[in-house]
């Protein structure tokens, strides 16, 4: 079943003179995990804000096209109602903080405070999320006193205790250990597995590589491709693009040596060791 | 030109962020690594004076910092934040990269010269008159970078320059370290970003709660894969690559293994 369909997507923000997304089509199954990559400025988080409404409905500016959730209109809902089924981390962390919790805790209970979740569910889910994303220990702690790669995972976990049905992170773990980024990556897939679909904006192109189903890759707006992430990495245009590939990809291709059987460079350590192995070295 | 001894300090008493810290450093490019919360930014903000330690004594360039004022010790160190939000608060970029170069009593065309030439570094000569606000997040840590380059400080401290960073904005970055590094200058790094640190630094530091767990040449550190993982780090990609693929020594660099490749072939 398609979760997100989304027909001739053009939109340009209030004052600019250029479009930041240029006409996108394409379609989510539910329970996908879909990676979007593409340059600074590429449009990457404007279409995160386009699927959780707040393109156009906060920034304004000129729209067209069409984005579905669920079988519902972006546009003919209100920001309230879309966020009941869309849930999304943003890029900056700290702009995600209410600024009003005296506490990681309280900060965390206040989304569900504010869909009504029962007072017992609602400590379940916290415990969870703390424990999921490791943040048990600064519980108590006030919001801006965290460090930097805390307040991610805490604004991590304030979207996940809220269960929606999509998830949309746009670059969750820029500021992550990197066995923090690889334990939140190994979450965000057992959710998808759980039926969760998943967005999600990346710079990391490793991670990309290893666990997005598909990959969507944008250029000034306008999509380029999507599909799987053996395909898009070894499109040979891809630094035309400003992406660079998985390290991995690079020195297969460097080598010229693809995945036995087909036309695609290997995109993951696995892959890359699986063709290497046995070479002189 | 910066020597640290048993440093210790602690936000609230009783839970202890940094204890016994001893360290020296000198002109190598330096990066430290590790966990979220392991204290490395309120380390870098001890360095600066930003905060005071509760035990142990700086000395930033002979100077003690303890007793040395900030506005002193702004001419020498210089710090990009790790959230831009916290650095920036003029009006413009422009203004906002001379704001420092004035502060510590540039003259203003010496200011304004330095400025530009910090903003056409990090590519930023087109939005001049821009509010700083309105940059995007990888713009953002851009300017922070250039705001403190243009006060031409001996020591440059970045707290993960490379967030929000494209392929072409990490190497930009690595251009600036490099330029930086040629000028003499000690460039120390904070970053989760192993490719980058393997490409681009001679030292790494590991810190793991509060206290220094790994110190020394970049490829020596990356040859400790369980120290590493006891700080919640790891080797970069091509370094688990190469040692999977049963290469003794530790490889750094994509071109470290293609060249090591081509001499296997060759014999
Ligand atoms: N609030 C805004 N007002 C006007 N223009 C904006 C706004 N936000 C983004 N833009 C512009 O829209 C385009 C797409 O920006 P967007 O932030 O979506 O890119 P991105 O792919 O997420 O980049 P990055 O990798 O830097 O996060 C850019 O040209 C940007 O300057
Ligand atoms: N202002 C503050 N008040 C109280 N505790 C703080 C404050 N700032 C930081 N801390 C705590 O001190 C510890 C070290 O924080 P610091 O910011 O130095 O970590 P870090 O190593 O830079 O982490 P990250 O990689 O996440 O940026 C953390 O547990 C953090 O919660
Ligand atoms: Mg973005
Ligand atoms: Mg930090």
């Amino acid at each position: 079943m398609n979760k997100i369909v989304v027909e001739g997507l053009k939109y340009k923000y209030p004052l600019s003179d250029t479009l930041a997304l240029d006409d996108l089509s394409f379609q989510v199954k539910e329970g996908e995990f879909i990676g979007i990559i593409g340059k600074n400025s590429a449009g990457k988080s404007t279409l995160c804000q386009a699927l959780v409404g707040l393109v156009p409905h906060f920034y304004k500016g000129a729209y067209g096209g069409k984005v579905f959730i669920d079988g519902l209109e972006v546009k003919n809902q209100t920001i309230a109602d879309i966020s009941l089924k869309v849930g999304m981390v943003f890029q900056n962390p700290f702009t995600q903080v209410t600024g009003s919790k005296m506490t990681v805790y309280e900060e965390i209970a206040f989304g569900l405070e504010n869909i009504g979740i029962p007072r017992s569910e609602m400590i379940a889910r916290i415990d969870y999320v703390l424990d999921l994303l490791k943040i048990e220990q600064v519980k108590d702690q006030n919001p801006f006193d965290l460090s930097g790669g805390q307040m991610q995972r805490m604004a991590i976990a304030s979207i996940i205790a809220m269960k929606p049905d999509i998830l949309v992170l746009d670059e969750p773990t820029s500021q992550l250990d990197p066995a923090g980024s690889e334990e939140v990556f190994q979450a965000i897939q057992s959710l998808s597995k759980q039926g969760i679909t998943i967005i999600l904006a990346e710079h990391k192109m490793e991670k990309v590589a290893l666990y997005c189903h598909r990959v969507l890759l944008l250029d000034d707006g306008k999509m380029v491709d999507i599909n799987t992430p053996g395909k898009i990495f070894s499109r040979g245009d891809l630094e035309q693009h400003g992406v660079a590939a998985p390290v991995y990809t690079r020195v297969c291709k460097e080598l010229g040596v693809r995945k036995a059987g087909t036309s695609e460079f290997p995109v993951t350590l696995a892959e890359a060791e699986s063709v290497l192995r046995g070479r002189k070295i | 030109m910066i020597k640290v001894s048993d440093l210790s300090f602690s936000y609230r008493k009783g839970t202890p962020v940094l204890s016994g810290i001893n360290l020296e450093l000198d002109q190598r490019s330096t990066a430290i690594i590790g966990q979220n919360g392991a204290g490395k930014t309120t380390f870098v903000k001890l360095l600066k004076g930003l905060l005071k330690a509760d035990e142990g004594d700086i000395f930033v360039n002979n100077h003690h910092v303890k007793e040395t004022t900030a506005a002193e010790l702004a001419k020498t160190i210089g710090l990009v934040f790790q959230n831009p939000n916290d650095q920036m608060f003029k009006r413009t970029v422009l203004d906002e990269v001379m704001f420092g170069p004035l502060n510590i009593k540039m003259d203003k065309q010496q200011a304004k010269e330095n400025a530009l030439m910090a903003i056409r570094m990090v590519d930023l000569q087109g939005k001049l008159d821009i509010n700083p606000h309105d940059l995007s997040l990888s713009e953002k840590k851009l300017l922070c970078i250039a705001a403190i380059v243009a006060m031409d400080p001996d020591i440059i401290i970045l707290d993960e320059p490379t967030i929000a960073q494209d392929h072409a904005g990490k190497e930009k970055i690595k251009q600036i370290i490099k330029a930086l590094k040629d000028k003499n200058k000690l460039v120390m790094t904070i970053i989760h970003d192993m490719d980058f640190v393997a490409e681009n630094f001679e030292r790494t530091i590991v810190f793991n709660e509060g206290k220094v767990l790994l110190d020394g040449d970049t490829r020596q550190v990356f040859s400790q894969k369980d120290m590493l993982k006891k700080a919640h780090v790891e080797p970069p990609g091509i370094t688990q690559l190469a040692e999977m693929l049963g290469i003794q020594e530790t490889i750094l660099t994509v071109e470290e293994f293609i060249h090591r490749n081509k001499e296997a072939a060759r014999d």
